[in-house]
C-alpha cells in the first residue's frame, strides 16, 4: 500500500468524500481517512439493538446539493428514499394536529387568513432562500482582496437582489433578515402550532431561542438548499446516502481507509508535509485538508504554534456548544398521536406546540440545564423503510423506531453528564411524548439516549455541535469558521479545510466538500 | 454590586491606589531641584532632576543612573518557552543563549509591529520580556497550546540602567569581578549583600552600560553602594528628557512615538511592519518554525512595503520637531518626522520619521518645513535633510570588551 497521495483528507464525513470524489475525478491521488470503522460521520446508519438499525445522527434528508447528487451520480450508486416530499406534522395535546405541506396548511384551527398568509410567507421565503443559496454555492468573497471570480458574483448577486427579488421583496429581505422568528411568525400568523413550527426551525442545532435574533437568517440558511423545502428520508437511512457517496468516490479512484484515526497533521518547515496515525504510520501528502472541526484541526491535529497567535485566539473563540440530543425508542407496536392519521406518521413530527414554548424550552438551556418540557422532531422510519427491522423482537411483526432530535439538552450540562440526568432527560422525553401520545410508555421496549457529549464521543462532533460551529451571523458567510480564513485556505500551507466549520456550514448539504475542492483546484490551477 | 465584585474576587481599592513610588524614589528625590515628573505605568518618574544638560553629559562623559523600575516585565518559564518566544518574536531565539539578551519586535498576525523590547535568557527554559507597553494579554493569547507559565514582574523587580563610560570601573569598584568580561547583550548574576543581582550590558543610550536588576529590598543599598563607589566618577542620576535625548542620538525607536504599537491604532495605515521600522535584521523569515507575522511579512517583502524608517542629518539649527517631509521644497509631502533633537555628541541636528516608499533610501535627500516660533512669532523654513543609515552615534566603547578602564 502506497504512503504517498496528492492530497490527504482527515475524516470521512460526506463532505470529506464528496471533497475527496471532486478531486480524484480532477485527476489527483486522494486518500481519505476515517477515524471509525465506518464513514459519514454524523450521517450514519448504525445499530440501535441487534434487530433494529436506523440514522442515529442525522435522520432527514433535505439540503444535499442537487448539482452533487448529478455529478457524483449518486443515484446510480444506489441513493434511494424511502419517502419523499415528507409533510411537517406539528403535534397537538388535543389531537387538533396542524400539518405542513409545503405551504398548504391542513389542520382543524387553520384559518383563512393564515392559509393565505402562509401562502405568501413560503413563496416569499422560497425567494429569498434563492438568493442564500447563490451565497452557499460558491466560496465566500474575500472583500479586501476580489479576484474576477468574486466581482463576477457580488455583481450576480446584486443584480439578483434588486433586480431578481425586485425592489419590494428586496427591501423585506433586508427587513427581516437580523428578525426574531417569535417577532416574524407573530406578525403574520395566528396559529400557535404553526409559530411553534417556525420557530423550531429557525433553532434547531443552535443555542437560540425564538426570541434570539438573526433565527431568521438560520431558518433562510435551512431552506436554501431545499427546493421548495422538501424532506426526504432516504432508504437505508442516512448510512445509504453515504454508502453512495463513498461508491462514487471510488470509482473516482479515491483511497478510503476506515479504522485508520488520524493522531497529527505533521508540518516541516511552516507547511503541511502529512499525517501520522494513531498507529504510527506516517502518510505523506502536500496537501492535506481537514473534514474535522476547526478546533479540533488548529488546536489537536495541528498544534497550535504551527499557527500565528491571533488566528488561536480567533479559533478558541468560535462558538460551539451542542444543545440537541437524540433519543431512539424502540416500540412494540405503532404509537398513536391522538389519532393522527397513519399516513402523516410516515412524516415528519414536531413537538413545538407555540413560540412561547420554544423560547421557554430554551430558557434552561441559558443555564445550563435540560429543558422542562422538550422540543422534538420525530420520524418513524419502520412505517415506510424495511430495512430498520430484521424481524422483531417479540416476534409479531410490528415493532417501529421512534426516531427523535431533542432540544434543548445542553453539551455543557450544569454539574456534567451523569447516569442520573441522562435517566431524567429520557423520563422529560417521555413524559412529553405522553402528553401527545398517552399509551406510549407501555409500549417502550428498549430507549437509547444519546447526548451531545455521546455525539462528541461517538461521532467527533466538538461540543456535541453537528454545526462544526454555531451557525450566527457572526460566524456565517466571510465570518466562518474565523475572519481570513472562510475560503477553505488556513494559514499554514497546505492546510485546507471542507468540513461543517467552513462555509456554508453543517447539514447535510455537500455544499462545504464541493466548494473546498473547487478551491483547491482553483488555487493550483494560479 | 460591590458582592458580586467581592465574590468574583475583584479587588475593591484598585480606585484608591495614587501613583506609585519606585523603590528607588526616595534616594532620588534627595537629587531633585526642579520638580518634574511625569508618569510612566503606574509609577512617578523623573522627567529632569537638575538641568538635561549636566545629566545627558553624565550618559556620555561620566556615569549616569535611570530608574528603570516602570518597564514592563515579565518572566516566562517552562518546557515549551523557547518554542513559545520563537513563535511571539520575529528574530531566531534558537540562536540566544542561556546568558545572553535579545533585542526583539513582535507583531500582529497582519506582520504589524506590536512592540519592542528586550528578552533575556535566564535560563534553558526561563526568560524574562522587557517592554514599554503592557503585554499580558498578548502572551495570554500566544502561549494558547504552549506548555509554559507566565507572570508579570514589573513590581518585583527594581531596574536600574547605568551608562556612561566609566560604568564598568565603578561597578567593578562594587567588587562584581569579571564584570568587564561581559560582552554586548550578555547578562550574569553576581552576589549582591546576600542576593543576587542580575547585570546585563544592554541599555537604551548608544554608550556603553548596564542595567541592573535586583529585589526591591536590595535598591536603596544598590544605589548607595553605586554612589559609594563611583563618588570619584561623578554618577548623576538622570531623567526621561535626557535618555530621550541619547536614544534620539543613537537612533533607537521609542514605541508610542516612532510607532504606534499595531493593537492601539484604530485606523488603517497608522501601523508599522518591521521592514517599515527598518528592522529587517530582527525579522528571520527562513528560521523553520512559524512566528506572529510571518505570512503577511513574507507577502510584504513580495509585494513592497508602504513607508520607509529614515535617520534624517538636518540643515540648519531648527529642530524638525512635528514637520512634514517633502520630496523637494514646496513638493509633494510624503512623510513626517517622529523623533527630532539636536544631538550633542554628533554636533548634528538630527530626526527620525518615516517617508512613502520609494522615497528616503540612504544618500537620498528630502526637505522638512519646520515651524518655530519666537517670542509668540511663528516662523517658517525649509531644511534640507540627509538620509544617513548610520547611526548618528556610535562609539567603539559600546562595543569594546573589556571596556577602557579609568
Amino acid at each position: 500500500m502506497t504512503n504517498n497521495y496528492d492530497i490527504l483528507i482527515v475524516g470521512g464525513g460526506h463532505n470529506g468524500l464528496i471533497c475527496a470524489a471532486y478531486l480524484a475525478r480532477a485527476g489527483k491521488r486522494v486518500c481519505v481517512l476515517e477515524a471509525r470503522g465506518s464513514f459519514g460521520g454524523a450521517a450514519a446508519t448504525e445499530a440501535i439493538t441487534d434487530k433494529c438499525r436506523a440514522s442515529t445522527g442525522a435522520q432527514f434528508l433535505y439540503q444535499l446539493h442537487p448539482q452533487i447528487i448529478a455529478d457524483l451520480a449518486l443515484e446510480k450508486h444506489g441513493l434511494r428514499y424511502a419517502r419523499r416530499n415528507l409533510p411537517t406534522t406539528v403535534l397537538a395535546t388535543d389531537g387538533k394536529h396542524l400539518t405542513i405541506n409545503h405551504d398548504q396548511l391542513t389542520g382543524e384551527n387553520v384559518s383563512a387568513a393564515d392559509q393565505q398568509a402562509f401562502s405568501e410567507f413560503m413563496d416569499e421565503m422560497q425567494a429569498f432562500a434563492k438568493i442564500i443559496g447563490k451565497l452557499i454555492d460558491q466560496p465566500p468573497m474575500d472583500i479586501f482582496d476580489l479576484d474576477w471570480d468574486d466581482k463576477i458574483n457580488s455583481v450576480k448577486l446584486g443584480w439578483a437582489l434588486r433586480f431578481g427579488l425586485g425592489k419590494t421583496r428586496m427591501r423585506e429581505l433586508l427587513r427581516i433578515i437580523g428578525m426574531t422568528m417569535f417577532d416574524l411568525a407573530d406578525e403574520k400568523f395566528d396559529n400557535d402550532l404553526l409559530k411553534g413550527a417556525l420557530s423550531f426551525d429557525s433553532v434547531l442545532g443552535t443555542q437560540f431561542g425564538a426570541r434570539s435574533s438573526g433565527n431568521v437568517l438560520k431558518y433562510l440558511f435551512r431552506h436554501a438548499l431545499s427546493n421548495k423545502s422538501e424532506m426526504d428520508l432516504p432508504y437505508g437511512g442516512m448510512g445509504s446516502v453515504v454508502n453512495a457517496i463513498e461508491k462514487s468516490a471510488a470509482e473516482a479512484g479515491v483511497g478510503l481507509r476506515s479504522n485508520a484515526k488520524v493522531k497529527s497533521i505533521d508540518v516541516e518547515n511552516c507547511r503541511v508535509v502529512g499525517v501520522t496515525l494513531e498507529n504510527g504510520e506516517k502518510l505523506i501528502a502536500g496537501t492535506v485538508i481537514s473534514n474535522t472541526d476547526i478546533r479540533t484541526t488548529v488546536l489537536d491535529l495541528v498544534g497550535s504554534r504551527h499557527f500565528e497567535a491571533d488566528f488561536v485566539h480567533a479559533t478558541t473563540n468560535v462558538r460551539m456548544r451542542g444543545v440537541a440530543a437524540k433519543l431512539h425508542l424502540v416500540l412494540s407496536e405503532a404509537p398513536d398521536f391522538n389519532g393522527l392519521d397513519p399516513e402523516l406518521m410516515k412524516g415528519r413530527l414536531l413537538i413545538a406546540p407555540s413560540a412561547e414554548e420554544v423560547e421557554l424550552a430554551y430558557n434552561a438551556v441559558k443555564y445550563g440545564e435540560l429543558s422542562e418540557r422538550p422540543l422534538m422532531e420525530i420520524s418513524i422510519p419502520s412505517l415506510c423503510d424495511d430495512t430498520v427491522f430484521d424481524g422483531d423482537s417479540d416476534g409479531d411483526g410490528d415493532c417501529h423506531l421512534l426516531n427523535a432530535t431533542v432540544q434543548y439538552a445542553p453539551y455543557a450540562l450544569k454539574g456534567g453528564w451523569n447516569d442520573e440526568n441522562r435517566a431524567e432527560l429520557i423520563e422529560r422525553c417521555i413524559t412529553q411524548l405522553e402528553r401527545y401520545s398517552p399509551d406510549i410508555r407501555g409500549k417502550i421496549q428498549h430507549v437509547e439516549l444519546l447526548t451531545p457529549l455521546d455525539l462528541e464521543k461517538r461521532f467527533g462532533l466538538k461540543a456535541g455541535d453537528w454545526d462544526h460551529g454555531e451557525m450566527a451571523l457572526d460566524q456565517m458567510l466571510i465570518l466562518r469558521p474565523v475572519p481570513g480564513s472562510s475560503r477553505y485556505n488556513l494559514p499554514l500551507d497546505g492546510l485546507h479545510l471542507c468540513g461543517a466549520s467552513a462555509h456554508p456550514g453543517g447539514g447535510v448539504m455537500g455544499a462545504a466538500g464541493r466548494n473546498a475542492a473547487r478551491m483547491i483546484l482553483k488555487g493550483e490551477a494560479k | 454590586m460591590n458582592n458580586l465584585a467581592q465574590n468574583a474576587g475583584i479587588k475593591q481599592d484598585h480606585y484608591l491606589q495614587t501613583i506609585k513610588k519606585t523603590p528607588f524614589y526616595n534616594r532620588q528625590k534627595e537629587w531633585d531641584k526642579v520638580n518634574q515628573w511625569h508618569r510612566w505605568g503606574e509609577y512617578t518618574v523623573c522627567d529632569v532632576f537638575e538641568s538635561i544638560a549636566k545629566e545627558y553629559f553624565a550618559i556620555r562623559n561620566s556615569a549616569s543612573l535611570f530608574d528603570l523600575t516602570p518597564m514592563s516585565k515579565y518572566r516566562i518559564k517552562g518546557p515549551d518557552a523557547l518554542a513559545f518566544m520563537n513563535r511571539l518574536v520575529t528574530r531566531d531565539m534558537s540562536k540566544i543563549k542561556v546568558g545572553r539578551v535579545a533585542y526583539v519586535i513582535w507583531c500582529d498576525d497582519a506582520g504589524q509591529v506590536l512592540d519592542d523590547g528586550t528578552i533575556f535568557r535566564l535560563g534553558e527554559n526561563e526568560y524574562r520580556l522587557c517592554s514599554q507597553e503592557r503585554q499580558l494579554e498578548i502572551l495570554k493569547r500566544n502561549a494558547i497550546g504552549f506548555d509554559v507559565e507566565f507572570w508579570e514582574e514589573t513590581d518585583e523587580v527594581a531596574a536600574i540602567s547605568f551608562q556612561g563610560p566609566v560604568t564598568c570601573r565603578i561597578l567593578r569598584n562594587m567588587g562584581f569581578s569579571d564584570v568587564e568580561t561581559l560582552k554586548l547583550f550578555d547578562l550574569r548574576y553576581f552576589d549582591f549583600q546576600g542576593e543576587q543581582i542580575l547585570i546585563s550590558r544592554t541599555g537604551f543610550t548608544g554608550d556603553l552600560g548596564y542595567e541592573l536588576m535586583v529585589s526591591p529590598d536590595k535598591a536603596e543599598a544598590l544605589w548607595d553602594a553605586i554612589f559609594e563607589a563611583g563618588k570619584d566618577y561623578a554618577v548623576r542620576p538622570i531623567g526621561g528628557n535626557a535618555l530621550e535625548l541619547a536614544r534620539v542620538e543613537a537612533g533607537f525607536l521609542q514605541a508610542g512615538v516612532d510607532f504606534l504599537p499595531a493593537n492601539e491604532t484604530i485606523r488603517p495605515g497608522c501601523t508599522r511592519s518591521p521592514y517599515e521600522l527598518g528592522m529587517h535584521w530582527l525579522v528571520k523569515l527562513d528560521k523553520g518554525v512559524t512566528f506572529n507575522g510571518r505570512r503577511a511579512l513574507i507577502n510584504e517583502q513580495k509585494n513592497g512595503s508602504r513607508y520607509r524608517f529614515v535617520k534624517l542629518d538636518v540643515e540648519g539649527n531648527k529642530t524638525a520637531c512635528n514637520a512634514y517631509l517633502f520630496d523637494r521644497k514646496n513638493g509633494k509631502s510624503i512623510g513626517a518626522t517622529t523623533s527630532t533633537a539636536w544631538a550633542p555628541s554628533a554636533k548634528k541636528n538630527v530626526a527620525l520619521g518615516y517617508v512613502e516608499m520609494p522615497h528616503g533610501k540612504s544618500g537620498d535627500v528630502v526637505w522638512a518645513e519646520i515651524y518655530y516660533q519666537k517670542e509668540l512669532k511663528w516662523n517658517r523654513v525649509w531644511a534640507k535633510c540627509l538620509v544617513v543609515d548610520k547611526p548618528f552615534w556610535d562609539p567603539e566603547r559600546k562595543r569594546l570588551t573589556p571596556p577602557a578602564d579609568f
